[in-house]
C-alpha cells in the first residue's frame, strides 16, 4: 500500500516537472514575448533590456529553466510588475476563494448525485429512474458559465433573491454562503447528472456481485446492503472522476468567478491579462496545474485505500 | 469485443441510422444536430439581416416585430447573429476535434502496438498534457499572442489529444491480442497493413462516439473564451460574444443572454443525445466513458 502511494506521488512529481518545463518552453516558442506583452507597444529598447535582465530572459534557455525550477522550489514565482509584491503571495491569496467555491460546488453535487444514483439503481426502470436519466443527460454538458449567466439573470437581477456580485463580507459566514449559492449551483449542476449516472451504473454492477447476494441471503436490511456494502465499491468511479474532473471544475470556476465578479484565480488571471501582468498570469496557471495534479493523485490514492483490488492489481 | 464492435462503422451506416431513429433520444439528438448544422451551413440564406450591420435607432429591442429575437446595443439583429454564431462554433469545433482525433489515433496506435518503452513515454506525455487545466492554459497562451480563434483551436486540440489517444491505445492493445490479428501476423502481414487495414477501422467507431460527445465541450469552450473576450474579435458574431454583450447589458435587456445561451444548451443536448444513442449502437461497452 505504502509503496503504491510513494510510486503514485513520484509519478505526480515527474508529471508536474514535465508540465512546468513544457509550459516554459511553449512560452518561449510561441510568437510574442512576455517583455513586449508587459511593456506594451511604446516600450523603448532600454526599458526592454532592463526588464529582460530583471526576468533573466537574456541568459541561455537551459539556465533559465534551471533558475526557474530553483526559484519555484523556493516558492519564488517572481514579482508582480505593478505592485512589486511576490507573485506567490498574490496567487496564494486567491487560491482559497477558488478552492472553496469548487469544494462547495462538488460537495452538494456529489451528495445529490449519489442519492439520485442509488435511488435509480434500486428502483431500476421506474418512472423516477427514467426521469433522472433524461434530466442527467440533458444537464451533463451544459457549460457552467451559461448556467451562471442564466441564474444571474433570473435569481439575482430579476428576482433579486441572491446577490449578483462578490464573495460576501469577510468574517460574515452567512453573507458568504449567500454569495456562494448561485456560483456553486452553476458549477455543480452538470455534476449532479454526471455523478448520478456513474453511481447508477456502478451500483447496478456491484448489486449483482456475490458478496451482496450473500449479505442479502443473511437477511440484512436492504438499506444496510446498499449504503453499508454496495456503495463503498460503487462510489469508486465517482472518486476517480472528481479527481480527474478537477480540470473541468477549475475551468468552470474561472468563468463563474468572472460572471459573479468573485475574487479567485479566474478573476486574477483575467485581470492580469488585461493589465499585461505576465508573471501573475504564469503564476496562476502554474498553481492551477499544481492543484489539478494533486487532485488526480489524491483521487488515485483514495481509490486504492477504498478498494483493495486496485492495490493488488498494480 | 463483440462482433458488432469489430465491423467498420461505414459498412453499417444504414443500420446505425435505423437504430438511431428508433431511439427517441437518438432521434431528438439527430434532429437538433441537423438543424444546428444546417442553419450554420446555410447562414447567409437563413439569417434575415447582415449580422454585423449597425442600425442604432433600432437598438435594444425585445423579440417580435421586425426582429425575431430583438436587437443588441448597436441595433444588430440578434437572430442573425445567433445563426452566424453557429458557423463560428462549428468552424472551431470541427478542426479542433478532427486534429485531436488524427493525433490521438497516431499516438494511441503507436503506444498500443509499439514497444513497451514507447508506450510508457507516450502515456507520460498524455498525462502531462492532461495536467493543464484547459481554460487556464488557453488563457496563458492568449495572454501572449492575443485573442484569436486559431489560438483557441490549437490549444483545445492539444489538450484534447490525450482523451482520444488513451481510448485508441486501450482498444489497440486489446485488438493486438485478438486471434484474427495473430492470424494476419503469422501469414506475414506487415505492421503497417495490420494497423491500417485491421486496427484503424475498429477503433474509428468508438472515436466517432467520443467525438460526438466532445463537440459540446469544445463549442462551450470557444463560447466561454469568446465570452471572456479571448476568442473571436468583434464584430464577428459568436454565441460567446453575444453572451458577453448580454452580460454587460443584463440590467437593460434579458434577451441577449437568453438568445446567446439557448443555442449552446441546444447544441449540448443535441450532441449528447446523439452521442449516447450512437454509443449504444456502436459499442455498448463504452457506457459511462463519455461526458466529462
Amino acid at each position: 500500500m505504502l509503496s503504491f502511494i510513494i510510486k503514485r506521488i513520484g509519478l505526480a512529481a515527474v508529471i508536474t516537472a514535465l508540465a512546468v518545463t513544457a509550459l516554459f518552453l511553449i512560452i518561449h516558442m510561441i510568437p510574442g514575448d512576455p517583455v513586449s506583452t508587459m511593456l506594451g507597444p511604446r516600450a523603448t529598447p532600454e526599458m526592454r533590456t532592463a526588464l529582460e535582465e530583471r526576468m533573466g530572459l537574456d541568459r541561455p534557455l537551459i539556465v533559465q529553466i534551471a533558475l526557474f525550477f530553483g526559484n519555484m522550489l523556493r516558492g519564488d514565482l517572481g514579482m508582480d510588475v505593478f505592485s512589486n509584491r511576490p507573485v506567490t503571495q498574490i496567487v496564494l491569496g486567491q487560491v482559497p476563494y477558488t478552492l472553496g467555491l469548487i469544494l462547495v460546488s462538488i460537495s452538494w453535487a456529489a451528495v445529490l448525485g449519489v442519492a439520485l444514483g442509488c435511488y435509480s439503481a434500486v428502483n431500476r426502470n421506474s418512472l423516477g429512474d427514467r426521469l433522472t436519466g433524461v434530466l442527467s443527460v440533458s444537464v451533463i454538458a451544459v457549460p457552467a458559465f451559461v448556467v451562471a449567466l442564466y441564474s444571474l439573470l433570473v435569481f439575482a437581477v430579476k428576482l433579486q433573491w441572491f446577490p449578483a456580485i462578490g464573495a460576501g463580507e469577510a468574517g460574515n459566514l452567512g453573507d458568504q454562503l449567500h454569495h456562494l449559492v448561485l456560483p456553486s449551483l452553476a458549477i455543480g449542476l452538470s455534476w449532479v447528472g454526471y455523478i448520478a449516472r456513474l453511481v447508477r451504473a456502478s451500483m447496478l454492477e456491484v448489486l449483482g456481485e456475490g458478496h451482496i447476494r450473500t449479505a442479502r441471503a443473511f437477511g440484512l436490511p436492504e438499506g444496510r446492503v446498499v449504503f453499508g456494502y454496495a456503495l463503498r465499491l460503487a462510489i469508486l468511479p465517482t472518486v476517480t472522476v472528481i479527481g480527474v474532473g478537477m480540470g473541468f471544475l477549475l475551468s468552470a470556476a474561472v468563468f463563474t468567478e468572472i460572471v459573479f465578479s468573485r475574487p479567485g484565480l479566474g478573476k486574477l488571471v483575467i485581470d492580469s491579462i488585461t493589465t499585461r501582468n505576465y508573471p501573475v498570469v504564469m503564476g496562476s496557471v502554474l498553481f492551477s496545474t499544481l492543484i489539478f495534479v494533486v487532485s488526480t493523485t489524491l483521487a488515485d490514492i483514495i481509490n486504492a485505500i477504498l478498494d483493495p483490488r486496485i492495490r493488488a492489481g498494480k | 469485443m463483440t462482433d458488432a464492435g469489430l465491423q467498420g462503422p461505414r459498412s453499417e451506416l444504414g443500420e446505425i441510422l435505423h437504430h438511431l431513429v428508433r431511439d427517441p433520444l437518438g432521434l431528438a439528438g439527430l434532429i437538433i444536430v441537423t438543424v444546428i448544422v444546417a442553419s450554420a451551413a446555410f447562414a447567409p440564406w437563413i439569417a434575415p439581416y447582415d449580422p454585423i450591420a449597425l442600425n442604432v435607432p433600432d437598438r435594444l429591442q425585445g423579440p417580435g416585430g421586425a426582429h425575431l429575437l430583438g436587437t443588441d446595443q448597436l441595433g444588430r439583429d440578434t437572430f442573425s447573429r445567433v445563426i452566424w454564431g453557429g458557423r463560428v462554433a462549428l468552424q472551431v469545433a470541427l478542426p479542433t476535434i478532427g486534429g485531436a482525433i488524427f493525433f490521438g489515433l497516431l499516438l494511441g496506435m503507436i503506444a498500443g502496438y509499439g514497444p513497451r518503452w514507447l508506450d510508457s513515454l507516450i502515456v507520460l506525455l498524455f498525462d502531462t498534457v492532461r495536467s493543464f487545466p484547459t481554460v487556464m492554459f488557453a488563457l496563458a497562451v492568449v495572454a501572449l499572442v492575443g485573442p484569436s480563434l486559431n489560438t483557441v483551436i490549437i490549444v483545445i486540440m492539444a489538450t484534447s489529444i490525450p482523451t482520444y489517444g488513451r481510448v485508441v491505445r486501450t482498444l489497440t492493445q486489446s485488438l493486438r491480442e485478438a486471434e484474427f490479428i495473430s492470424a494476419e501476423r503469422s501469414l506475414g502481414a506487415s505492421t503497417a497493413r495490420i494497423m491500417s487495414v485491421h486496427i484503424l477501422p475498429n477503433v474509428l467507431g468508438p472515436l466517432v462516439v467520443l467525438a460526438a460527445m466532445d463537440i459540446p465541450t469544445v463549442v462551450g469552450l470557444e463560447a466561454g473564451l469568446s465570452f471572456l473576450g479571448m476568442g473571436v474579435k468583434p464584430p464577428t458574431p459568436s454565441w460567446g460574444s453575444l453572451l458577453n454583450d448580454g452580460y454587460n447589458l443584463i440590467r437593460n435587456t434579458p434577451w441577449l443572454i437568453v438568445a446567446g445561451g439557448m443555442p449552446l444548451i441546444l447544441t449540448t443536448i443535441g450532441f449528447t443525445f446523439l452521442g449516447e444513442a450512437l454509443r449504444d449502437v456502436v459499442d455498448p461497452k463504452l457506457r459511462g466513458k463519455g461526458g466529462k
